[in-house]
């Protein structure tokens, strides 16, 4: 652990706007079952009741919904799902996660398990926000940072950085939640399906 | 379909495009029957906005008839109705404040981070006004995708000649909230920049809202006269100087409020506009801002200044000091359409606003591309455009 750990838990500022090159080790002692080195997390206001929030991100098979790189999310029984994300030229990978900590309206974790070609783990939490105003929804992703070769399959897969991924990802669930529809500037079907590819 | 879209600077063409479909639940297509150029097409046209992309569909002042509607819509086919150029959700926190033009969702996840990083926050979608702003097709066209369509369009009733209620798309709400922020009291001489038609219409609702006095400050004669028939005074910026005339029609003591109703366009030989329009042409700054400095330098102490202008991005030699010292109240923004629309248009019912005596020229889509020309290059006599899409050139006054 490097120096000014200790600094990281005496302030308020969340673990993931910390400057400190440690905080990825911090924010790890908080998860179920960490796995990554690099850390990112977004917060996310939604006017919407936290135990709804949390019931259609609960429903894993509905997140492709709004994450607009996986393909699909298949239930394999128990707390592990299959997921399948798009890679470049039209492929995809696949790897299998664990749900390791759940309560409801509250919390959602998970992690790859062993041999997953792409190993991570995160963590959504549902609070409710100040003032009667609606949800705050944190994610929090731990991954392997792109010096690494996971972390480098990661980047290429994703087509993005993750940082951006999941800003945009937890945009669209906000839509998805107080609209009801993901906003797009598309004006025939033909230039939305283009959109999602 | 056609449709007048974007190439470049000075570079407008009426393009056949696809046809408009419901792409989303709530989404509503409309047939435009009437659809205007606007004073902010002209910053596109210019190339003063970033994020723009050749082929793009212009326009954000329409109106039309429903044609198709999403499962989600609330409205009917064969109703007229106009659609606010601002694209906002109705159900965010800001739209439930009735802060519509900052709705979190009307722009899609990925063009937010543009505004995410110029600004800090994502601001609502609008209409045919580049990538930044959502992408959105514009109404320059014979049809429309309408996102949003149970919040934003209002329903006009039968027999209302489209002429009467276009400009509840923008520049009569816009004019409306600026003369609203400018907080008029009793006794108040309100002073306008700007005798385009956000300017006058914020000249006639101050007087609406009570002000004793109002200066409007222009250089074309044409759009000055149109400013007097409210009962303005005026000032030709080319003729007499604007801070000394103000000062001097104030007793010394400068407006109570002041509305900025120019934006970045500024036009005039001013030493500090000529600097801002060398920078604005070596890329080293975006906005040119004579209007908002003498605003705020002609504005009594403790007065207000509204700015419906549009500005982009950063400025130069804002003074700050002359704000703080003098302790003003800045307000501005995109305009929350929605907010205004029932009131207005009751208005209009009314017969208390007028908005035909605005337009000078009404002309078919396909002319489009001339309508922008003439606009820019014209002024002082070509105050407002409309196109009419089912218009044949027979017509054409
Ligand atoms: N806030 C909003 O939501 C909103 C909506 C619509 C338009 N706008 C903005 O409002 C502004 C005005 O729109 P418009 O359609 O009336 O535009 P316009 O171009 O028709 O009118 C601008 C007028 O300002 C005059 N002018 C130029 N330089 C001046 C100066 N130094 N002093 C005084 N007058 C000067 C011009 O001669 C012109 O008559 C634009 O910036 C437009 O983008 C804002
Ligand atoms: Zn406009
Ligand atoms: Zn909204």
């Amino acid at each position: 652990m490097g120096t000014g750990l200790t600094d990281i838990h005496r302030q308020d500022a969340p673990v993931t706007t910390s400057k400190d090159s440690g905080r990825a080790a911090v924010a790890a002692e908080e998860m179920s079952a960490p796995k990554g080195d690099s850390l990112i997390g977004k917060t996310v206001t939604i006017n919407r009741p936290r135990r709804e929030l949390y019931d259609y991100w609960r429903t894993l098979e509905q997140l492709p919904q709004f994450m607009e790189n996986v393909e699909r999310v298949e239930p394999m029984g128990g707390n592990r799902y299959r997921w399948t994300v798009k890679a470049p030229a039209g492929r995809t990978v696949e790897w299998v996660a664990a749900v390791t900590e759940d309560r409801p309206g509250e919390v959602i974790g998970w992690t790859s398990e062993e041999g997953a070609d792409v190993a991570n783990s995160g963590r959504v939490e549902f609070r409710d926000a100040p003032g009667g105003r609606g949800t705050w929804v944190t994610a929090t992703l731990l991954y392997d940072s792109p010096a690494g070769i996971v972390g480098k399959v990661i980047a290429k897969l994703f087509q993005r950085e993750p940082a951006i991924q999941v800003r945009r990802d937890l945009r669209r669930f906000k839509q998805l939640m107080e609209t009801g529809e993901v906003a797009t500037g598309a004006w025939t079907r033909a230039q939305r399906a283009e959109e999602m590819n | 379909m056609r449709a007048l879209t974007w190439h470049g600077k000075h570079d407008v063409r009426v393009d056949t495009v696809p046809d408009p479909e419901i792409v989303n639940p709530r989404d509503a297509i409309i047939r435009i029957t009437s659809t205007a150029i606007c004073g902010s097409d002209l910053h596109l046209y210019d190339g003063y906005i970033p994020s723009m992309k050749a082929g793009d569909i212009l326009g954000h002042e329409f109106m039309g008839e429903v044609v198709e509607t999403g499962s989600g819509s609330t409205l009917r086919k064969g109703q007229r109705v106009v659609v606010p150029f601002t694209i906002s959700c109705g159900s965010c926190f800001h739209c439930s404040k009735h802060q519509y033009s900052a709705c979190d969702n009307g722009v899609p996840a990925d063009n937010q981070d543009i505004a995410q990083a110029a600004y800090g926050q994502p601001m609502a979608g609008l209409f045919g006004y580049s990538h930044m702003t959502g992408g959105y097709a514009g109404g320059q066209a014979e049809y429309v995708r309408v996102p949003f369509s149970d919040v934003g369009p209002i329903v006009i009733p039968d027999g209302v000649e489209d002429d009467k209620v276009l400009f509840l798309s923008d520049i009569l709400p816009t004019g409306w909230q600026a003369a609203e922020y400018a907080q008029i009291e009793p006794g108040d001489t309100v002073a306008v920049w700007g005798c385009g038609p956000v300017g006058l219409f914020a000249v006639q609702s101050a007087f609406l809202m009570g002000a004793e006095r109002v200066i409007a400050i222009d250089h074309f004669p044409h759009r000055l006269e149109l400013a007097k028939r409210f009962g303005a005074e005026t000032i030709n910026f080319e003729e007499a100087k604007t801070y000394e005339a103000l000062l001097e029609m104030t007793g010394g003591i400068g407006p109570d409020a002041c509305i900025d109703a120019v934006g970045l366009e500024a036009h005039g030989f001013f030493a500090d506009n000529i600097w801002d329009q060398i920078k604005v042409s070596t890329f080293t700054g975006t906005d040119r801002t004579h209007s908002i400095r003498q605003a705020i330098l002609a504005c009594r102490k403790g007065g207000r200044v509204s700015m419906p202008a549009v500005y982009g991005g950063f400025v130069d030699k804002f003074p700050l000091g002359a704000f703080m010292e003098k302790g003003l109240t800045l307000k501005t923004g995109q305009t929350h359409v929605q907010h205004y629309l029932p009131g207005l248009l009751n208005a209009i019912m009314e017969g208390k606003i007028d908005t035909t005596f605005l337009i000078s020229h009404r002309m078919p889509l396909e002319q489009a591309a001339e309508g922008y020309r003439m606009f820019h290059d014209k002024q002082d006599e070509v105050t407002k455009v409309v196109l009419k899409p089912g218009m044949d050139l027979s017509q054409v006054a």
